[in-house]
């Protein structure tokens, strides 16, 4: 390993961590000009955690460690996935680390901890949307699965960066199976963030919720922490998608030198900026599902994903 | 996938639409959008079955693609529009089985058709005999959605899916079916179409509706 790969690797990290925000806001400040509102500052997010942090915290009576500790170990779990995402460059020091497997399971500790520290405090809210939470992603996790074996199969490995570096490498072809798998992971993305047709991130109807439902029983640095790490879950699906779907820009190999590094900062920054505005216009033209519908919607994405799993297998496209 | 010509390419691409089509198809509980997926597939089955008569220069096959371009995306999907606006019906009943629950009896159903597949694809000799399991798996599906759909309007749209599935199976296995038997389909499902119609008529007057729900039962038992 070189210093261009501990430079790729400490980069990716911090980008997330900084840009996680930016991008929500984005996002935000994308569909306020779709629905002819005035946009909120693209720094909006940034404000609200420096907020956050600057106040005293207040925990319920009868909370376990369980509830203080959940936000430390959602937020960790993020930054880690976001450390073995190939978002800038593929030839990552933590690459031999861990797979695509280990991050739907970082993914998936994320969740879980969420979940049982909303059911802690024994609120009706909080357990509403726990248990709305797992509805939900009992369903989405499988098709994330599905998607990254599709990749898999394509170019013979499970690991992330060579996924994406063999992608890459590849001549370009058209993919149908590619083509369904991309549709059942926009899919997925909107319903694990919490995104229109499943969940409504600006709702203040505490039956409507799911995501946010969790979140009631939070205040101060404990909040921010999971703002930070929602804001950082979105960032990451959304590199996971380049890593996937658009792997051209980023610096590809071990042996990639800091020429290619900064070509793939402004590609990173521009795949960003242009999903950004896709996720805003998708978000604009759907209406939210009703909770009873959002199996239906995971129901599809995997049958996409599996669909196209089925179409690699037989036509080899 | 390396020096996989183009249009070899976009006839799989065709075949995985046509496939995905079927899907939304079982999943859709509109009669109106049923009935846009199906000139869709009609679509679809022209484009294939174009790429492959330039692929293989047999000149029949442009006869079929104009045949198809015809009668299903222009014709059949016109005949049932007009049917749903005189009958006035836009929805089919709740599905007998929940739509996750069909999507994975129909994941289920592709899987096993392409097994079946498998043994004659490798018995067929043309380039595109790979998707042979996606037309095996169409006509599947296009069972399923027949079974689900209580209304009389859905299921005559899954047969004539059916019958796309089995038109692009004789393509794929053997570059099309002889002309005098593709011509006789063609008239065979126009005919059936303008017969089930005079039927969609008749069975209202009866039962004031057109769920097949009710000619489950002989009349003496009421």
């Amino acid at each position: 390993m070189n210093a261009t790969a501990w430079l790729t690797q400490f980069l990716e990290v911090i980008a997330a961590l900084a840009l996680a925000p930016l991008f929500l806001g984005w996002v935000n400040a994308c569909r306020a000009w779709l629905q002819n509102r005035s946009a909120p500052s693209l720094l909006l997010p940034y404000r609200g955690i420096r907020k956050l942090f600057h106040k005293d915290a207040v925990i319920a009576t009868g909370a376990s460690p369980l509830f203080r500790l959940a936000p430390y170990v959602v937020f960790g779990a993020m930054v880690a996935a976001a450390a073995i995402i190939p978002s800038m460059g593929t030839g990552l020091p933590f690459r031999t680390a861990a797979d695509a497997i280990v991050l739907v399971g970082l993914l998936a500790i994320a969740r879980v901890f969420m979940s049982l520290a909303a059911m802690d405090i024994g609120t009706a809210f909080g357990t509403l949307g726990a248990r709305r939470e797992m509805m939900v992603g009992f369903l989405a996790e499988p098709a994330l699965l599905m998607v990254i074996f599709v990749a898999s199969l394509i170019s013979a490995t499970t690991a992330l960066p060579l996924i994406t570096e063999r992608l890459a490498a590849q001549t370009p072809a058209l993919y149908p199976s590619l083509a369904f798998t991309a549709v059942a992971f926009t899919m997925v993305l909107l319903a694990e963030n919490a995104r229109i047709p499943v969940d409504n991130p600006a709702t203040h109807l505490e039956l409507t919720m799911i995501h946010e439902a969790m979140l009631l029983e939070y205040s101060a640095r404990h909040l921010a922490l999971m703002e930070w790490a929602a804001a950082l879950k979105l960032f990451n699906y959304a590199c996971i998608g380049f890593a996937l779907f658009v792997p051209w820009g980023a610096s590809l190999g071990g042996e990639a030198g800091l020429a290619e590094l900064a070509v793939s900062i402004p590609a990173l920054a521009l795949k960003l900026a242009i999903s950004g505005l896709w996720l805003a216009v998708i978000e604009t033209v759907s209406a939210k599902l009703r909770v009873f519908r959002a199996p239906e919607f995971m129901a599809s994405a995997f049958m996409f994903a599996v669909l196209g799993l089925l179409v690699r297998l037989l036509l080899g496209a | 996938m390396h020096g996989t010509p183009i249009d070899l390419q976009l006839l799989n691409a065709c075949a995985a639409i046509l496939l995905l089509l079927s899907f939304a198809m079982l999943a859709q509980r509109r009669i109106v959008t049923m009935v846009n997926l199906l000139a869709l597939q009609g679509v679809m089955l022209f484009l294939a079955t174009l790429l492959l008569a330039w692929r293989t220069g047999q000149g029949h096959l442009l006869v079929s693609a104009a045949l198809t371009l015809g009668l299903k995306v222009i014709a059949l999907p016109w005949l049932l529009h007009r049917l749903i606006r005189r009958l006035q019906v836009y929805w089919d009943t709740e599905p007998l089985l929940n739509v996750p629950g069909t999507m994975l009896v129909g994941l289920v159903t592709v899987v096993f058709a392409f097994g079946l597949a498998q043994p004659i694809a490798e018995l067929a000799s043309t380039a595109t005999r790979n998707a042979l399991g996606i037309a095996v798996a169409v006509v599947l599906l296009a069972f399923l959605t027949m079974i689900t759909r209580r209304k009389a309007m859905s299921q005559v749209v899954g047969f004539l899916s059916m019958e796309n599935g089995l038109f692009f199976g004789a393509m794929s296995a053997t570059y099309g079916m002889p002309m005098i038997v593709e011509l006789g389909v063609a008239l065979d499902v126009l005919v059936a179409m303008l017969v089930l119609g005079v039927f969609f008529f008749q069975i209202r007057e009866q039962f004031d509706s057109l769920d097949l729900h009710h000619l489950e039962s002989l009349k003496e038992e009421q």
